[in-house]
């Protein structure tokens, strides 16, 4: 199996040669060059998809062992390319209104970009943590883009350290394990630790650091602390690019690494999924009610979301990997089109940020509060709304799995969610109007909100493509 | 038009009338006045398609008719069915009848965002319509559970003072009941494989397993019927909610919560109905004389109707959970009763209202002099409510008290106070407020009903006295349906009873 074949690779090689180059024409050129930069990486996207779509997606091992490159990977190869262009086109606009427009910002974004196709793809411990780390580092500073700004800083500096930390926990973890085993290789660890009667302490140490330093990655409670301080720090268009992908991307590696090399000790790991999955959801509904600031309440809405997902993966199976995979799909479409109106709260050529400045939005801007309402109710899963089918599908393979705790668990939770939710409607419909935000929604950010409302409305009428096309994906994960 | 699938017309024409209203461009006057007008055929199109549909039901069997089957979920093996049965087709009708009235009814009161309120209407009118006609559990849930956006944006937006508190109360109430059904569906679906409700209802899940899920789709339609102690969102909904809002949500989203107990509770679940019956009954009762007494002290006229509804309501719970069939038929009659006497109510105090602004019972007196014909059509209103032979009103009751009568002769003793209590509350809200002495100059300076008022309640009082006198034009059409039910159920029953009975005489023995 060990070849040099570099085909599956190509989008990956792709972007970094364009990276590349996109770095030397903005040092050439400064900084008047980032438009030409982010429309030149947004078409990049769409090649590197092209691409991703003409190879192959056959069961291929490539670089040594490295990276697999299966169905599943393609897949969320391409929802994480998706969650690129989406949040390019959110942040060209802004990043020129709040005059921190800079060349290297797209060229960041392509860098995490790699990095996170990479952690889908990962086959080795070594590997993960490459990509990891590639991924993370771009985030480091992105979150601190606003130089000038201290809350910026701040949210650059807190992520950072933070993320160290887990970073570190994760390659302890993998020594743990490396040690216990003498292999990175997923297929090698799978094979050693299938025939194991009793499986010793130390993997299930390192395991449970691996875990939690990935659970950090993805905001799961309690590795959670970071995520409100970092959105609200963060410039907007940032925060919606952390909102949108890197999620997206933790989750497809935690789902090969304990499906793959870790399925046969799933005794080892589903308590702790299960415990994260839980204070997830339980925290991300209690601890949003009380917020003012609308950034912090998504980050405690991405916190609950992401706690939903880990029901999927805690019910370890090829059906609750497939609800996985669609819940994510959904959870960037709709998080996508919530960011565009987030993006565009804006009075007097700046950005405002508290839930009560979306007061009266429906008598005022009524096409937007209408498409932020049905986003809302979508994240509240209420049918027939596309995040509806998410939790359906989530829900059903918990019961399946025969884990009613966390199924009853997690829709009295999304009772709770709704409550804030529908605090945003509430607002924008029930209030009296607040002066009108600034101006029309550009070009890119209309089409996106567009785009997003439309397929949360029109998923009723179509459900089965996309739920197929997860389970696919998911299925590459469960060979046989 | 054999080969038509009238219910999916029924259930989208709305929202082609939705889309229509929305590409409305132009003056704000000029759009609210379109709006109405779309929304009003629009409704009125999809009411004369029941009306088709209710001329050409088979009433001799208990076949779902209309069938429409097609692929939806596939990768869940779950699909798009829908069909109607003699239990769920009148209250298809009742909602293809009560949305025009409530857009008339809405045509001068509401004066802000027309286009929005028609576009909520249009949109409930959907989800109702789909949720009496969806023969897949989770189709079902989807048009169960969408009704809450539209029903939410209505209370919340056009209405009174506590309009935010009320909304977030109804929501969040039926929200949480709702959600455990969908466990349970999901629970059913994992256990039986199939989501599909004939199917279902053919084959009942094991007894053991039949106690949970019974609970669980409890919580969900207990909340929307309402029963005592979940009802306190009831009152305050209604209060706050638009007239037309009162309506709907007295006519056609509190039949949800009886016709899910007849849909799911009774034919999927028969061991657990069986076992939680004897408790039903006396919810029932408890609903009925505690909301009865409750009423009593109203000062709200809004209120004082909502009151009754949950007392109303108390009715088809019990006659659903006897499990005879004059019960459950009772049950059904009083259901779709009460849509009309109740949605009628609430139209009147929304006449007097729109004229004074004011709900309050003192405000009024002395009304019958400057407004006789609305005296006279609230009367008709009024002893319907009461229950008064020849109103439909007394139909269900009375049938209802007669089943209960088979099962348990102490609980009925206790649920026929809830007649008298009723006639007591009705009566004095009607001497307050039309009769007695004129107090109040505003009161007796009023209008007597308009052209469109007159339109709108006598076609309903003619309803009201026609099913009072004629109700044989729904037990004719829902009895087969009733039969089978009771049937089906009947058997489970008696197979439980001797089980229970095998066991107690083999203990005997061992005793001797």
């Amino acid at each position: 199996m060990i070849g040099f074949d570099l085909v599956p690779l190509f989008p990956e090689l792709f972007l970094a040669v364009t990276a590349m180059a996109h770095l030397i024409i903005g040092v050439s050129r400064g900084n008047h060059s980032t438009n030409f930069v982010f429309w030149a990486s947004a078409v990049t996207y769409v090649v590197a998809a092209l691409i991703l779509v003409g190879v192959s997606w056959g069961d291929a091992i490539v670089l040594n062992g490295m990276f697999k490159f299966d169905n599943f990977a393609g897949f969320m190869k391409l929802i994480i390319l998706l969650g690129l262009l989406v949040s390019s086109a959110l942040s060209v606009k802004y990043l020129d209104d709040e005059g921190i427009s800079r060349f290297e910002y797209p060229v960041l974004m392509t860098c995490a970009g790699i990095g996170m196709m990479l952690m889908v793809s990962a086959n080795n411990l070594l590997a993960l943590y490459m990509a990891l780390e590639l991924q993370s580092l771009s985030l480091y500073v992105l979150a601190a883009f606003r130089r000038g700004s201290l809350q910026s800083a701040e949210a650059g500096v807190k992520y950072f350290s933070l993320g160290a930390l887990s970073s570190g926990m994760i390659l302890f973890g993998i020594s743990l394990i490396y040690g216990y085993t003498g292999t990175l290789d997923y297929g090698t660890l799978s094979a050693t630790l299938l025939p194991m009667q009793s499986i010793p302490v130390g993997i299930t140490f390192g395991l449970v650091f691996l875990l939690a330093g990935l659970a950090f990655k993805i905001s799961a409670v309690p590795f959670h602390m970071w995520t409100p301080d970092v959105y609200q720090g963060a410039p907007t268009s940032v925060t919606a690019f952390f909102a949108i992908v890197p999620k997206v991307a933790a989750m497809g590696l935690i789902m090969r690494l304990l499906f793959e090399p870790f399925a046969s000790v799933s005794g080892q790991w589903d308590q702790i999924i299960w415990f994260l999955s839980a204070s997830s959801m339980v925290v991300g509904a209690f601890a949003a009610i009380v917020q003012e600031n609308i950034k912090r309440l998504l980050a405690y809405s991405s916190i609950g979301n992401m706690g939903y997902a880990l029901v999927g993966i805690a019910a370890v199976s090829s059906a609750g990997a497939g609800a996985v995979v669609l819940y994510l799909i959904i959870y960037l479409i709709m998080t996508s089109g919530v960011f565009a109106v987030v993006l565009s709260m804006r009075r007097n050529g700046k950005a405002v940020e508290n839930i009560s400045d979306l007061a009266g939005l429906s008598q005022t801007q009524p096409m937007l509060a209408y498409a932020m309402a049905i986003l809302m109710f979508s994240m509240s899963g209420i049918p027939p709304m596309a995040g509806f089918f998410g939790k359906l599908m989530i829900f059903q393979a918990a019961v399946e799995a025969q884990m009613y705790v966390l199924a009853v668990l997690g829709v009295v939770t999304s009772v709770v969610a709704a409550y804030y939710y529908l605090r945003i409607i509430k607002v924008m419909f029930f209030d009296t109007p607040a002066p009108a935000f600034d101006g029309a929604l550009p070009f890119a950010r209309r089409a996106v909100l567009a785009l997003s409302v439309i397929f949360v409305l029109g998923f009723v009428f179509k459900p089965s493509l996309a739920i197929i096309i997860a389970k696919n994906a998911a299925g590459a994960l469960f060979p046989g | 038009m054999a080969g038509l699938p009238i219910l999916s017309i029924m259930t989208f024409l709305p929202l082609i009338g939705v889309l229509i209203i929305l590409m409305i461009r132009g003056e704000e006057e000029a759009v609210a006045r379109n709006s109405r007008y779309a929304a009003l055929y629009t409704s009125l199109f999809t009411f004369a398609f029941a009306v088709y549909m209710f001329l050409n039901f088979d009433g001799s069997t208990a076949d779902f008719q209309f069938v429409e089957k097609a692929e939806w979920l596939r990768p869940l093996g779950i699909g798009y069915h829908m069909g109607v049965d003699g239990i769920s087709m009148f209250f298809v009708l009742l909602s293809a009848f009560l949305t025009p009235v409530c857009i008339i009814s809405a045509w001068d009161s509401i004066e802000k965002r027309v286009r929005e309120y028609m576009v909520a209407f249009l949109v409930l009118e959907c989800f109702m319509i789909g949720t009496f006609c969806a023969l897949n559990s989770i189709l079902f849930y989807v048009f169960f559970e969408g009704v809450l956006i539209p029903m939410f944006i209505i209370i919340g937006v056009w209405g009174g003072p506590r309009r935010v508190y009320a909304s977030y109360k109804f929501f969040l109430y039926t929200l949480l009941g709702s959600v455990l059904m969908l466990i349970a569906l999901l629970v059913l679906m994992a256990k039986t494989g199939t989501t599909d409700i004939p199917t279902l209802m053919a084959n009942p899940v094991a007894p053991s397993l039949q106690i949970w899920l019974w609970l669980a789709f409890f919580a969900s339609f207990a909340v929307k019927l309402p029963m005592w102690p979940v009802h306190t969102w009831l009152p305050d909904a209604h209060v706050e909610a638009p007239t037309a809002g009162s309506v709907i949500l007295a006519g056609v989203l509190l039949k949800m919560g009886g016709y899910g107990f007849l849909r799911f509770s009774l034919p999927i679940m028969p061991d657990a109905s069986a076992f939680f019956g004897p408790y039903m009954l006396w919810l029932g009762v408890i609903a009925i004389i505690y909301t009865s007494l409750v009423a009593l002290v109203q000062e709200d006229m809004k209120k004082l109707v909502a009151y009754s509804s949950v007392a109303h309501m108390g009715y088809v719970t019990i006659g659903v959970f006897t499990g005879t069939v004059q019960g459950i038929e009772g049950g059904i009659f009083q259901m779709i009763s009460h849509a009309l006497i109740s949605g009628a109510l609430f139209l009147c105090v929304g006449v007097v209202y729109d004229r004074l602004h004011t709900r309050e019972i003192s405000r009024y007196g002395g009304i019958v002099g400057n407004m006789p014909l609305y005296a006279f059509i609230m009367m008709v209103f009024m002893l319907g409510s009461v229950g008064l032979p020849g109103t439909s009103g007394f139909v269900g009751e009375l049938l209802t008290l007669m089943g209960a009568f088979q099962i348990n002769t102490l609980a009925t003793l206790f649920a026929s106070t809830g007649l008298v209590l009723g006639a007591a509350y009705m009566l004095l809200m009607y001497r307050r407020v039309v009769l007695g002495p004129p107090v109040n100059q505003d009161a007796i300076e009023m209008p007597d009903m308009n052209k469109r008022e007159i339109g709108l309640l006598f076609p309903i009082a003619a309803m009201v006295l026609w099913l009072g006198i004629f109700p044989n034009t729904v037990m004719d059409r829902i009895g087969p349906s009733v039969d089978k039910l009771v049937a089906d159920y009947q058997k489970h029953v008696k197979i439980e009873l001797e089980m229970t009975v095998d066991v107690e005489g083999k203990k005997e023995e061992g005793a001797e």
